[in-house]
Formats: C-alpha cells, structure tokens, sequence
C-alpha cells in the first residue's frame, strides 16, 4: 500500500504531526507567523473529540495547556518571537513543576514586533535564557517540512520521556514553505507515553526519586490527590527552603536533560569524512549550505555541513570533535551571532569560527556562504 | 456535633501562613463546609490559585490542587476543566492577584461561562509582599506604596464580574461566617461560571496603615457595611450611602463553555 502524501506547509505539518503524536488539547492566541497551526489544528481536534482552545493571551495560552497535561492531556501552543517573551515565566512554571508540553515557535525578526513576516533564527537564545533560573532545555530546529512534522512527534516524546516542555522552532521559512511530505502509518513511528504511578494513591508523591530522575507523573481526576507549585518543592510536591533539598531538585531537573544528551540531541553530517571546513547549520540555513558546500566540492575545497538539528541541548561533543578536526567553522545564520557564540565555546580557540549574520529578513545565499567557506586558510 | 474540618485538610500542613485576624481561614472553612455538604469526591476536586496570602490555601485542602504563577489561575483552571470536564474545579486567590495581573483572564473566564468557581478574596491590598495598594485599595487609603493616600478608584469586583459575563455574582464577608459556605455552595452548583468575592481583612498590612485599632474594628466594620441584597431593597438610596450589598447579587442561566465545546465536537466528527 501507497503511503499517504501531501503539498503542506510547515505550520500544517507542525499541526499534523501533533495529532500523530496523540495531542489532544491545543491553546494559543494569533500571531504571525504561526497562526497556520491553530487553523489546522481548530478543524481536526475536535473530529476526534480533542479540544481547541483560543485565549486571550499568549501567557493564558500556555497556562492552559499546563494545566490540561497535568489533568492528562497531550498538549500542544504554537506562537512567535513576541509570544515567546510572552510565554517564558509559564515555560519556567513548566520546568519547575515538570509538566509536559510541547510550544511551537516560528522564529520571525525581533526584538520586539520586529518583522512579523520576515524569517529569523534570533530566538534560540530565548529558548534555553528566556524564562528566569536554572532549569532543562530542550529545542529542536527542523529544516524541511517532513522534518517538521517528524520533530514535532519527537517533541511530544521527549516532553513525556523526560517531564519537560520541549520548543520546536522552525524558521518562517521551513515554516510557510511548502514541500511534499510522506506521512508516516499509525504505529511507524514510536509514541512515548507518560510514565504514571505505579503506587497506589495513597502513597503517590509526584517527584518521587526512587522512580529515577524523572518521577512517574498522575494525571488529575485519575484518582491521585496532589499538590502541584511553582515553588522549590519537595518530593511529595509541597514547597520547601530546606537548602539541601532546593539544590538537589535543582540538579536533578537539570540533570534529566544533561544525563541524557546523547538520547536527545540529533544531528546530520554531511560530507565530513575527509572535510577540511565545515559549515555549521540549522532550519532553513542548512538549506543554502549544503548548496554552498556541493559548489565548493566541485571546485576542489573539501567542505563539508554538520547540521543542527537539536538546538538545546548543544551538540557539545560532537563540536568539539570537529574542532580538532578541520581548518575552520562558518557559521551561516539569521541573527547577529547566536549559535557562533556556542561554536566559538566549543571550538575553544582550536580553529575559527567564521560567522555570517544576517537580521533583514533575507535568507542567506549560497554565495555568501561560499565565499566564506574560501576564507578558511 | 461539631463539624469535622480536618477530614478534608492535609494532615501536617497546618499551622497556615495566614497572621492572627486574617479572614482567609474563615473563608477556607466555609469552602471545606461547602465542599461537604455538596458531598464532592475530593479525587474529581481542582482547586487552582495564583500567587499571594490567599492563593496558599489550596495546599492544605485535600484535593488535587494547583498552585500556579501569579494571576493565572483561571487560565490554567480553564485548561484543567477542559481537559477533565467532570472535575470539579474551584479557583481561589486574593484581588490583586485576580483584578491586578490576573485581570485578564478574569474577565475571559467570566465572558466563555465555563463552569467553574472563582472565590476572590478581597483584602483591598497585596498582603504578601507587605501591603502595596490593589486595584480594590479604597481611594485616598494608605498602602506602603501610597504614603500620601492611594490616588487610584478602585473596582468593584461583583460588577466587573457582571459586565464580563459571569451568571453567577454573590458576595459575603469575613464577618458573616456563616454565610460564606451556602453562597459557595450555590455558586458551585450553578451551571456556568460563579464568582463569590468575600470582603476580607489584612490587619497587618492594610489595618495598621488606615487607623483600625485592632481586628474587631475591622471585623466591625465588615458587619457594619454589609447590607443583604433583599433588605436593600426596602432602604432608600440614601441609606444605602457607604454600604455594601451581600447575598446573591446576579443570576442567570446562559450557555455553558463546556456544553457548548461539545457541539462544536458534534459539528466537526458529523463534517468530517
């Protein structure tokens, strides 16, 4: 049998592979340009008996669907730059109390109202920064319109596997781009469930940490009674000062992401084998890059990409191999040095690091990325 | 018999934060009479604050409850209602929280009529971070942000609830203890989106600062001004200077979200 396939645009693949994924509720509130997800998803939740809701704010968005997960929803908000400065205290929220959720951003210019149209790559900072204290990040930065809709699945994953809101942010130009997309049978690709209590209620604790770093998580009106806070808290969910116990929650929430990165992060090498440059990439960059670097090995320049595709946690590892490798790193992005800074980190001097930033709303070009590739001596 | 509260407290949670006068006790124990004489399944209760004095009280109510960010719990509520319609979901919180920051989503809970319960505690200040002017401050009172009297006109919040749309909107007291659970109660078997804004007393930030003596000043002053909504109806407009009206103050039936959400999922499986 023939898989089912489509002409979608990012935002509609973004939407269907939440549905994949077996989200059930979604909130958000309109902005450009990212409103596609909130249309799509406005006509197929409730054929399934799913909920929709529009808020009236960005903050109202993400507050519901925290407290839809936490009463047993999969649940999904889409937004963009403003929304995300919007969103960040209750991303915080959702840290701290461990409640999965999915926040789709469409990363559009900035600071502010910026260019609501224009495609950036200025938030990935945002991501991992915006919302205040320590705490776990994940983000991924799709680059197609499949990968869009894959990544959204692996989102749902993550946050159920690791109790945790996950960021998806796709570029406005994977975002209203339209390619083909290949959907996958139900059952292809793996769903992650939450993990629920295997203790009767009475004994329930919702940060229990004889389940593991990531404690099993009832849902509301299931038949377990807790207490859930944006305070320090303590395994049974009530806050707490105790000293000792704040740093060790603190570090197991951080820990939930860090001792798992190599289950986490993905990437894509292209070309690196016998590379001489690379071309760090992500999102619709990537796109010119790998362009750029099929030219430069036509000409002789032994390029290669390595390609982002899990923003946070940053691909340390594999980084700091490739420092040791090549003759230089370019970086092509669309802000004023966001993932350069994280190379440059990594890099730790052993090569440069080369940028090319771009914040007009213009994608990057081949060229330009070419003609940076041939600076690397 | 006496009523016993402690089947529906949290074992070890108690004493509460709350300083010797705060009515906020008076109020969780007309929510707990409430709750009982209801019979609700404290596993199928949500009962969702903010942040503040008043937004603590769910933590030591055996139900599943919610503490949430500042303001925000009617968002988050009506995120939990949504999910679970068949919970009960009771929001509780003080009037900065739900009339300041929380302002918002106030009044968009009010306008969809979801079924769910808002118990606003009014204090008239911000208790919690030491007595700052609310939107509900009194004009000319003092706060420790108003050293010269507050400027500001302050709301009201039973109209406000009204003007948004809630087709619930009681109000009680403190003082008239009594009272406090049947008003709950009637709010929480009403189909659509209740408000019961209780007058309440911060003695330690907002008394001490506007020349009460002590908490029965205060408490006075609660019983003084409060007028029953019928016995308004016989007094003069005259009469009726400087006083407050209490009971039932607006009722009535209007589509329901929750009701409403499912024919929206009835549209969408028949076109499908």
């Amino acid at each position: 049998m023939s898989k089912k396939v489509a002409f979608l645009q990012g935002n509609e693949a973004a939407a269907y592979g939440a549905l994949y994924a077996g989200c059930d509720f979604f909130a958000g509130y309109p902005i450009t340009p990212s409103t596609e997800v909130s249309e799509v998803l406005s006509a197929e939740l409730p054929k399934t008996g799913g909920k929709f809701l529009q808020m009236e704010d960005e903050i109202a968005a993400m507050a519901a669907i925290l407290g839809a997960s936490l009463a047993g929803a999969k649940v999904l908000t889409s937004t963009s730059g403003p929304g995300l400065s919007l969103k960040q205290e209750l991303i915080g929220y959702g840290c701290i109390a461990e409640i999965p959720c999915v926040v789709y951003n469409v990363m559009r210019g900035g600071p502010s109202t910026g260019m609501p149209t224009g495609p950036s790559q200025s938030d990935v900072m945002c991501a991992k920064w915006g919302t205040h204290g320590d705490h776990p990040a994940i983000c991924l930065v799709p680059a197609s319109v499949q990968e869009t809709y894959e990544e959204v699945i692996r989102a749902f994953n993550l946050s159920e596997k690791y109790r945790t809101p996950v960021m998806v942010m796709p570029d406005e130009i994977v975002a209203h781009m339209r390619e083909r997309i290949v959907f996958p049978e139900p059952g292809e690709v793996e769903v992650v469930p939450r993990k629920s209590p295997t203790v009767p209620p009475e004994q329930y604790k919702p940060y229990d940490t004889s389940f593991g770093d990531v404690p099993p998580l009832a849902a509301f009106g299931s038949g377990y009674k807790f207490h859930v806070t944006g305070l320090n808290k303590m395994q049974d969910g009530f806050p707490t000062t105790k000293a000792e116990i704040v740093q060790a929650e603190e570090e197991r929430q951080v820990r939930k992401v860090d001792a798992n990165i190599d289950d986490i992060v993905t990437f894509e090498e292209y070309l690196l084998d016998d590379a001489d440059v690379v071309v760090v990439a992500y999102g619709s960059t990537s796109r010119s890059a790998r362009y750029a670097v099929n030219v430069a090995r036509e000409q002789g320049i032994k390029a290669g990409m390595f390609r982002i595709k899990t923003f946070w946690p940053f691909p340390d590892k594999q980084i700091k191999a490739l420092a040791g490798k090549v003759k230089g790193i370019v970086i092509p992005e669309m802000n004023l040095g966001m993932c350069s800074l994280e190379l440059e980190r990594c890099a730790q001097g052993k090569v440069p690091v080369l940028g090319i930033f771009r914040v007009d709303g213009e994608p990057i070009n081949p060229d330009q990325i070419l003609a940076k590739i041939k600076e690397v001596k | 018999m006496a009523f016993d509260y402690d089947k529906w407290l949290r074992p070890g949670k108690l004493p509460h934060i709350w300083c010797p006068g705060c009515g906020h006790g008076i109020v969780m124990k007309g929510l707990i009479r409430a709750m009982d004489t209801l019979k609700l399944k404290k596993e199928e209760t949500a009962i969702v604050s903010g942040i503040g004095c008043a937004s603590r009280l769910p933590g030591y109510i055996d139900c599943c409850t919610l503490h949430t960010a500042h303001g925000r719990a009617a968002a988050f509520a009506t995120g939990v209602k949504m999910a679970k319609p068949e919970m009960n979901v009771i929001l509780v919180g003080g009037d900065g929280d739900g009339t300041a920051i929380g302002g918002n989503h106030f009044i968009h809970a009010c306008r969809r009529n979801i079924n769910m319960t808002y118990i606003i505690m009014n204090n008239y200040i911000y208790g919690m971070t030491g007595g700052q002017f609310s939107p509900c401050t009194p004009t000319g009172h003092k706060a420790s942000t108003t050293p010269y009297g507050n400027p500001d006109p302050g709301f009201d919040i039973a109209k406000l609830a009204i003007g948004a749309g809630a087709t619930f909107v009681a109000r009680g007291t403190a003082f008239h203890a009594n009272q406090i659970d049947k008003l709950i109660a009637e709010a929480i078997q009403h189909k659509g989106f209740s408000v019961v804004e209780i007058l309440d007393d911060c003695p330690t930030t907002y008394g001490r600062r506007n020349k009460y003596k002590s908490v029965i000043e205060m408490m006075n002053r609660l019983k003084d001004v409060a007028v029953p909504v019928k016995a308004a109806e016989k007094m003069t407009a005259e009469q009726l200077q400087g006083k407050i009206l209490t009971g039932v103050l607006y009722k009535e039936e209007k589509p329901e979200y929750i009701e409403e959400y499912a024919k929206v999922i009835e549209r969408a499986k028949a076109a499908k």
